[in-house]
């Protein structure tokens, strides 16, 4: 079963969808790693993608990055599709993954202005003080990244991912080597985005307390199908599930028990 | 084209060159050696020949020529080769950036690196030894462009070859202007090969060069024709590269090799 809510319409919005993706297929020779899937991410909107490893999570973020085309469907930033126009669809997002660190012979500020002239950044100079402040870095700002510790570098990849302010931001377990204080301030920057901004956010993560706190909605991915959609707060009741966490088991283990809802 | 985009890489560079000898020194170092191995060479042979022949301008030009060909070629390739070992793929094509842009960034960080370079050896060249390129006259000038397009042609592929074969395949590169040093004529005319050597050494732009460089050196004129044909083969070869390295990129993002680029292969 596959419960739809509708898509954030907040006053002065833009009603089209941060991020479009219809029928999105990922082949690898006879494997479906992606399997047709369809959602979107509406205004203020954050989504979860969750699901067990292999689920197809990080191919799918891959496609909407630009770093992997699909076999299949397509995928509008804004209303831009991304196959022809892409430098304009990239321009409006960004990403942070944990496996993804910024390059760890640049110091913080040295990778900030790289990828800020990328990403076409105005006022450059003032924006990464501002993401400098946000992430806490001042200590670090001429330190190499690769000298910092995992969750330093964390923070730097998210320093970089919000330096362009991004219509659609893409964070893959953004705060898997965070301490849970680091976590939670990442988490309220994060809403704060949300919130503030028009842009939307798509949200991997296997914290189901962190899911429930940040997401509007979750899409459960299983062997590159939604399985489930909805509120994170709702869902695990609607399923016979006390917690989001023992939905996922659910899901990771028998996901064909659930498909009928 | 956003040249925004194209300064990134070229910044890039200069922030990892800044401050680093590992990657300052290399680009004089090794044609340093060079202008005074071949220095010494050809002193020693003007003094054993008597024949009157100066080898200076035809030895040590040929070599500073080709070692400024092989800077250029590095330039572009050292710069790509900074993405391959910081595993920066994900992080660089996941931005706006065109392949366009970021070739053009490669190339500008070559410009500026295989500039140093040439600064170098035509200093020491001219001091130590005296070689003067006022014997080339104004020629001088199509023969380091044609040397510079055909260095940035080689470099472009080179990083496709990578970029497809994977970090490993960097060992591949390296050797790549010594096996094309004895098709393109860079002590020898191109009549001294076997004929199927020659047939190879022609589809070659730098052998052009150094055909108009020895005419020159023997008395003569280069050839117009000749010199226009290795520009012409030399910008062909630019768009091949460009066309090869765009189809190799496009390649990897349908494989999903761009955002596993270390593993090498999808197997």
């Amino acid at each position: 079963m596959r419960t739809s809510k509708p898509l954030p319409d907040r006053a002065g919005a833009a009603t089209t969808p941060v991020l479009a993706v219809t029928a999105l297929r990922k082949e690898y020779g006879t494997l479906a790693a992606v399997d047709g899937i369809s959602f979107q991410v509406g205004r203020n909107e954050i989504v979860g993608l969750l699901g067990p490893n292999g689920a197809g999570k990080t191919t799918t973020i891959n496609m909407i990055l630009g770093v992997l085309a699909p076999t299949a469907g397509t995928i509008h930033i804004e209303d831009i599709d991304l196959a022809t126009q892409r430098s304009r669809a990239l321009a409006r997002t960004n990403f942070a993954a944990v496996y993804a660190p910024l390059p760890g012979n640049l110091t913080v500020y040295q990778n900030l202005r790289v990828f800020g002239l990328l990403y076409g950044v105005p006022r450059l100079a003032q924006r990464i003080e501002v993401v400098i402040e946000q992430f806490a870095l001042q200590p670090f700002r001429n330190t190499k990244c690769g000298v910092l510790s995992s969750g330093e570098q964390t923070r730097v990849g998210l320093a970089k991912a919000m330096l362009n302010a991004p219509r659609l931001l893409l964070l893959d377990e953004p705060t898997a080597s965070l301490d849970p204080a680091a976590a939670r301030d990442v988490r309220a920057r994060i809403r704060e985005l949300a919130a503030r901004d028009t842009g939307g956010a798509l949200w991997t993560s296997h914290n189901m307390y962190e899911v429930e706190e940040v997401c509007d909605r979750v899409l459960f991915l299983s062997r590159g199908k939604i399985l489930l959609e909805g509120d994170p707060k709702t869902l695990p009741a609607a399923h016979g599930r006390r917690t989001l966490e023992e939905l996922f088991i659910a899901v990771a283990r028998e996901p064909l028990t659930l498909t009928g809802g | 084209m956003r040249a925004q985009r194209v300064a990134a890489i070229v910044l890039r560079q200069f922030y990892l060159m800044r401050g680093s000898p590992a990657r300052v020194v290399p680009l004089f170092a090794w044609v340093a050696i060079d202008m005074v191995l071949w220095g010494f060479i050809t002193t020693y042979l003007n003094a054993v020949t008597a024949s009157g022949f100066n080898f200076v301008p035809v030895l040590l030009g040929a070599v500073l020529l080709w070692d400024f060909f092989i800077r250029v070629m590095q330039g572009v390739t050292m710069a790509f080769f900074e993405d391959v070992w910081s595993r920066n793929f994900l992080n660089l094509f996941a931005t706006p950036i065109s392949i366009a842009e970021y070739l053009g960034g490669l190339v500008l960080s070559s410009i500026a690196t295989s500039t140093l370079a040439l600064a170098v050896m035509l200093a020491l060249a001219t001091a130590a030894f005296g070689l003067s390129f006022l014997v080339y006259g104004l020629l001088l000038i199509p023969f380091l462009l044609v040397l510079f397009l055909s260095g940035i042609a080689l470099g472009i592929f080179s990083s496709a070859v990578v970029l497809r074969l994977g970090p490993a395949a960097e060992w591949f590169i390296w050797p790549i202007p010594a096996i094309l040093s004895p098709f393109a004529a860079v002590f020898y005319p191109l009549s001294t090969l076997p004929r199927w050597m020659q047939y190879v050494g022609r589809l070659l732009p730098p052998s052009y060069v150094f055909e108009g460089m020895r005419a020159i050196i023997g008395g003569g004129t280069a050839s117009g024709t000749g010199l226009a044909v290795g520009a012409g083969l030399a910008v062909l070869c630019i768009l091949l590269a460009c066309q090869f390295f765009a189809h190799i990129y496009w390649h990897a993002v349908r494989a999903g090799l761009i955002a596993r680029y270390s593993a090498e292969t999808l197997n």
